[in-house]
Parts: C-alpha cells; sequence; structure tokens
C-alpha cells in the first residue's frame, strides 16, 4: 500500500509541476532549468544518511560522500547561480 | 528563517536524548516529516514565482529555504552516527558550487546545466548503490522496481550528461558521431539493459539468488555505456532538446530514489523537476518542428543532409552593404527588431547590440528584440545572455508575440541567427527544416544580416533570406561590425 501512496504523491506532484511550470515564461527557461536543478538536490536529503552511517559501513560511507557532494554542488551552485541570473533581469527604466 | 531555526533546534534537542522515551522519538520524526512538508510546500511556492520575472528572486529564496529546513531536519536523523563525512562532503560541494557559479560566465550556462543533471544522477545513484549493496532490510520486487529506476536513469544520465557537457565545452566535437548500425545497437542495448531490470524485480533478493549482484551491477554498466552512446549521434543545435531531456531523467531518478527511501519530498522535489525537463523538452522539440525519436534518432545537422536539401541558391547573388549605409538605415528607422542567434553570443557581442539599440532609442526609434525558442544552446539561453547585458526584459519578445509586428519593422538586424529566420521552413516541403516555426523576419521593409561568411548555418542549409533583394549583408565579425556601426550611427 506504500507503494500506491507514493503513487499518489509522486503523480499528483508532477501535475502540480507542470501546471506551474506551463505558467513560467520562456523568458525565464534558463533560470527555471538551473531552479529545478537545484531543487533536485534534494537528494542530498537521502545522501546524508547513508554518508553518516558510520561504523564498519566503509562502502556506503564513500558512496555517500560522494553522493552529499554531487548534490550539494546542485545545491549551492542551483541556488547561486540562478539568483545571479534573476538579478541581472530588469524593467526599463526611465530614461534620465 | 524562524521556522526553520525552530524546526531543526527542536529536531535536535531530540537527538540530544539517547535514552529515548517513545516520546521524545515520535517528537523527532514529526519534526523530520514536518520539515520536509515544509520544504515541498515552499519548493511549489519558489517555481510559482518563477512564473512573474519581478518575483522570481523572492521566490528561488523561498525554495532555498525549503532545502535549508528539510537538509537540517534529516540532520536530526537518528540513523546518522557520525557527522564527519556529511560535513566534509557539505564543504567540498559548497565551495565547488560556489566556485562555478560566481566564476562562470553566462556563456557557459548551458554546460553548467547539463554537468550538473550529471552530479544530480550522480548522487541518486550513489544512494541507489549504497541502498543494494548494504540494505537495511530483504529487498522486495517492489523496492527492486524503485532500485532499479534510480540507478538505470541515474548511470544513464551521469554520462549522457558528461558527453552534452563535453560537446558544449567544445573537448568532445559537437559534430554528430556516427557508424554503421548505431541505432540498432543502442536500442538493443538498451532492451539488454531493461531485460536486466526486469529479472532483478523478479529476482530481488541477492541472499536468496546469487546472480542478483551480478545483473545489478551490469545494468548500472551498461546504463553508463547507453549514456555515452546515445548523445555521440546528437548534433550541438539539438543540444537544447538533449538537455531538457536529461533534466528530465535526472529528475525521474531523484522521484526513484524517493520511493526506494520512501521519502516524500524527495519524490515531490523529483517529479516537480521531472516535469520541467518534460514540458521543457516538448517546447523545444516544438520549436524545432521535430520529435523527439527524431532528436535522438535523426543524427541532424552533420552537413549530410542531402545535397539536393533547400532550394538552390545557385545564379542568385548577395547585396552586401557598407558600415555607414547600414547605420544611416538604423539611424532613421522607426522600429528596429533585432534577432540574435548564437553566433552572437560566441562574439560575445552582446553588449555592442545594446549600445547600438540605446542610440537609437535616443534619435527616437524603437528597438525591439525576437526572442526564437531555440535561440542559444538551451532554453531561453539568449534571454539571459541579452539581461547580462543590461537589455531590459520587457523589450525581448517571444516568437508568437513579435511575428506580427515584422511587417512594419523598418529594419530587422539579423546577428548571428541564420536557421530561425530561414523562410524555406515555411515555404520548401524539400527542406529538412520545412515545418519549423521561424521568425518572419523576411516580412521587413529591410533585412541587414551581420555574417561572417557565407557558410551555411549550423543545419547545412541554405537560406535564401540572404538571397532577397530586400537583405544585405554586412560582413565581418559581429561584434567589429558593432562596435563600427555604434560609432557611425552616433555620426549620423
Amino acid at each position: 500500500m506504500t507503494a500506491f501512496l507514493q503513487m499518489y504523491v509522486f503523480v499528483l506532484a508532477g501535475f502540480v509541476g507542470y501546471q506551474v511550470i506551463t505558467r513560467v515564461p520562456p523568458l525565464l527557461h534558463t533560470p527555471l532549468m538551473s531552479a529545478t536543478n537545484a531543487i533536485s538536490g534534494i537528494s542530498l536529503v537521502g545522501s546524508i544518511a547513508i554518508a553518516g552511517k558510520g561504523g564498519d559501513h566503509m562502502v556506503s560511507t564513500i558512496l555517500g560522500f560522494v553522493a552529499v557532494t554531487a548534490a550539494m554542488i546542485n545545491v549551492v551552485g542551483g541556488f547561486m547561480i540562478t539568483d545571479r541570473m534573476l538579478k541581472m533581469f530588469k524593467r526599463n527604466e526611465p530614461k534620465k | 528563517m524562524n521556522f526553520a531555526h525552530l524546526v531543526a533546534a527542536a529536531a535536535v534537542a531530540a537527538a540530544n536524548t539517547p535514552e529515548q522515551s517513545a516520546h521524545a522519538s515520535s517528537f523527532r520524526e514529526f519534526a523530520i516529516q514536518a520539515s520536509y512538508l515544509a520544504a515541498s510546500v515552499l519548493f511549489i511556492l519558489g517555481l510559482k514565482g518563477l512564473t512573474n520575472p519581478a518575483k522570481a528572486r523572492q521566490g528561488m529564496q523561498l525554495a532555498a529555504i525549503g532545502m535549508l529546513v528539510a537538509v537540517l531536519g534529516t540532520l536530526a536523523h537518528q540513523e546518522i552516527l557520525t557527522f564527519t563525512w556529511i560535513i566534509a562532503g557539505m564543504i567540498l560541494g559548497s565551495l565547488i558550487g560556489a566556485a562555478i557559479s560566481i566564476w562562470m560566465p553566462m556563456t557557459a550556462v548551458p554546460q553548467r546545466t547539463a554537468i550538473s543533471h550529471a552530479f544530480g544522477a550522480l548522487a541518486a545513484t550513489m544512494v541507489g548503490i549504497a541502498h543494494f549493496h548494504e540494505p537495511t532490510h530483504a529487498p522486495g520486487s517492489v523496492e527492486m522496481t524503485a532500485l532499479g529506476f534510480e540507478v538505470l536513469f541515474g548511470s544513464l544520465t551521469i554520462t549522457g550528461s558528461f558527453m552534452a557537457f563535453g560537446k558544449l565545452q567544445g573537448f568532445i566535437p559537437s559534430q554528430p558521431i556516427t557508424y554503421k548500425g548505431q541505432n540498432a545497437s543502442n536500442i538493443s542495448l538498451f532492451v539488454i539493459a531493461f531485460l536486466m531490470f526486469i529479472y532483478l524485480i523478479f529476482n530481488p533478493d541477492p541472499a536468496q539468488n546469487s546472480m542478483t549482484s551480478v545483473v545489478f551491477y551490469l545494468m548500472v554498466v551498461l546504463g553508463l555505456a547507453v549514456g555515452v552512446l546515445i548523445v555521440l549521434p546528437i548534433g550541438g543545435a539539438d543540444m537544447p532538446v538533449v538537455i531538457s531531456l536529461l533534466n528530465s531523467y535526472a529528475g525521474l531518478a531523484s522521484s526513484a530514489t524517493g520511493f526506494a527511501l520512501q521519502n516524500n519530498v524527495l519524490i515531490i522535489a523529483g517529479a516537480l523537476d521531472g516535469a520541467s525537463g518534460f514540458l521543457l523538452s516538448i517546447l523545444m522539440s516544438k520549436a524545432m518542428n521535430r520529435s523527439f525519436a527524431n532528436v535522438i534518432f535523426g543524427a541532424f545537422g552533420g552537413g549530410d543532409a542531402p545535397a539536393s536539401a533547400g532550394a538552390s541558391t545557385e545564379g542568385l547573388t548577395v547585396h552586401s552593404i557598407s558600415v555607414d549605409d547600414a547605420a544611416l538605415q538604423l539611424a532613421y528607422a522607426r522600429l528596429v527588431i533585432v534577432v540574435p542567434g548564437y553566433g552572437m553570443a560566441v562574439a560575445q557581442a552582446q553588449h555592442q547590440v545594446r549600445e547600438l539599440a540605446e542610440l537609437i532609442e535616443k534619435r527616437g526609434g524603437e528597438v525591439k528584440y525576437a526572442i526564437h525558442p531555440v535561440a542559444g544552446r538551451m532554453p531561453g539561453h539568449m534571454n539571459v545572455l541579452l539581461a547580462e547585458a543590461n537589455v531590459p526584459y520587457d523589450r525581448l519578445y517571444d516568437m508568437e508575440d513579435i511575428n506580427g509586428e515584422f511587417g512594419r519593422a523598418d529594419v530587422a538586424l539579423i546577428i548571428g541567427a541564420n536557421d530561425v529566420v530561414n523562410p524555406a521552413a515555411r515555404n520548401d516541403r524539400s527542406s529538412p527544416i520545412f515545418g519549423m516555426p521561424i521568425l518572419n523576419a523576411d516580412q521587413a521593409q529591410r533585412i541587414i544580416v551581420l555574417k561572417r561568411s557565407m557558410n551555411p548555418g549550423f543545419s547545412g542549409i541554405e537560406n535564401e533570406l540572404f538571397y532577397n533583394p530586400k537583405t544585405a549583408l554586412l560582413f565581418g565579425d559581429a561584434k567589429s561590425s558593432l562596435t563600427q556601426l555604434v560609432t557611425a550611427v552616433k555620426n549620423a
């Protein structure tokens, strides 16, 4: 049953995402892609649990460390570059 | 922020009493789940912010807070025994991520996006392998379905994105690399990987079936190989579709991780990412009038288009124009529509374009920018490059919004664009780009094309617009031509 509940979450989230993202103007499609990229860095959450097993779980710790690093690059890099891009989009200011 | 701290503090407080009463433990679980729920809501609000350029930054700040909340919630988890490697990874990742985003030029955004899909997929695949290697309990078929999707989509996306990165960065030739039987062998490899996946679903427990481990790791290797092979034959001009598709795959891999870990925030974030990538790939394919299958199996843009492609331009002549004449036309125009293409970005000429536009505006003319959906190397890339050069975003028009205005434009100024203004897409059935929506630059009173030489564009297709009697070509490097135009318009 858990799997079914998860399918509900997945399908509904997919619909919400599709509906919201349809309304993002092509103007912002590049920031959109780096934003969703940053958000999908949430796999950090899964990576942390594995990197933190400790003790004699050598393989898991190494895999987890790589995963945490990779996910963190996306989280930090994704949010920073999205902000850097969005900062550049300005309306026309009245000419002096 | 306060909420984030509250949740974290509460969660950490709970973690500090290991002689847990059932009460403390259930509170901790509650706090973690609450942090995930909050993060999911904040992510969706963040994406909603992107529907409005004026509110986009605040929106993304909400999403970033969501991320912080989810990470703090996770750190409170009981299963975590040592923080050493978590902290080391987070510091290393933050340094790399920050360095890339601070020093990377905006022309390199497509490369960064491609490589970041590889990182996302790498994280998902590593988590999947770790779970297979050290399962907390014997995996069942349902769990293996999630794990299989995770590592199959993940491994394919790692190498596929890396190939796309290489092609965009230029250390792998951006021309399609093709060989005999390529599609057949790619498809059979993928089918084999998929059959392995089916086998794993029916034999999920490595403790009961000695082949399971072998098949699992072979599938990962095969996934990595398929990723390389499938991107080899795809040309640089198709990168917008490929990047979007890989974006979607990286999202699906994240979602699959969520299924395997029974973690809803992962499922939701992955679904959002997957939906976004899917939608963008549809938009990009439409803008090129091609199907996914055609992009992936078509090996387009290698200059190997049939020699008869398009109308013959033999016997037609082009008219070149001097800088001064072009400057005069621009200086006295009431409406100039600029059509920028990837060539403008390569020449780094966007600042000169903006300077020229300001001069024309000062003289009373109006300047608009017509942005084709596939201008640049990823969706929306051209808008970012122009915004960086301080072009106000209300001057940037999407194809549907600007196409009706070319008729009343005095000059269409085409800078480094080719296929997106080729009338053959509209009226030549034999042309490979027939049916692709284009910008109606040929309807302007006059057309000035800045061009390095008469080489055909990325797709290798002749462009009859250049032979139109209304068209004048200004030969030379876009940047230096524009600099000269700026000086000439000043003196006009």
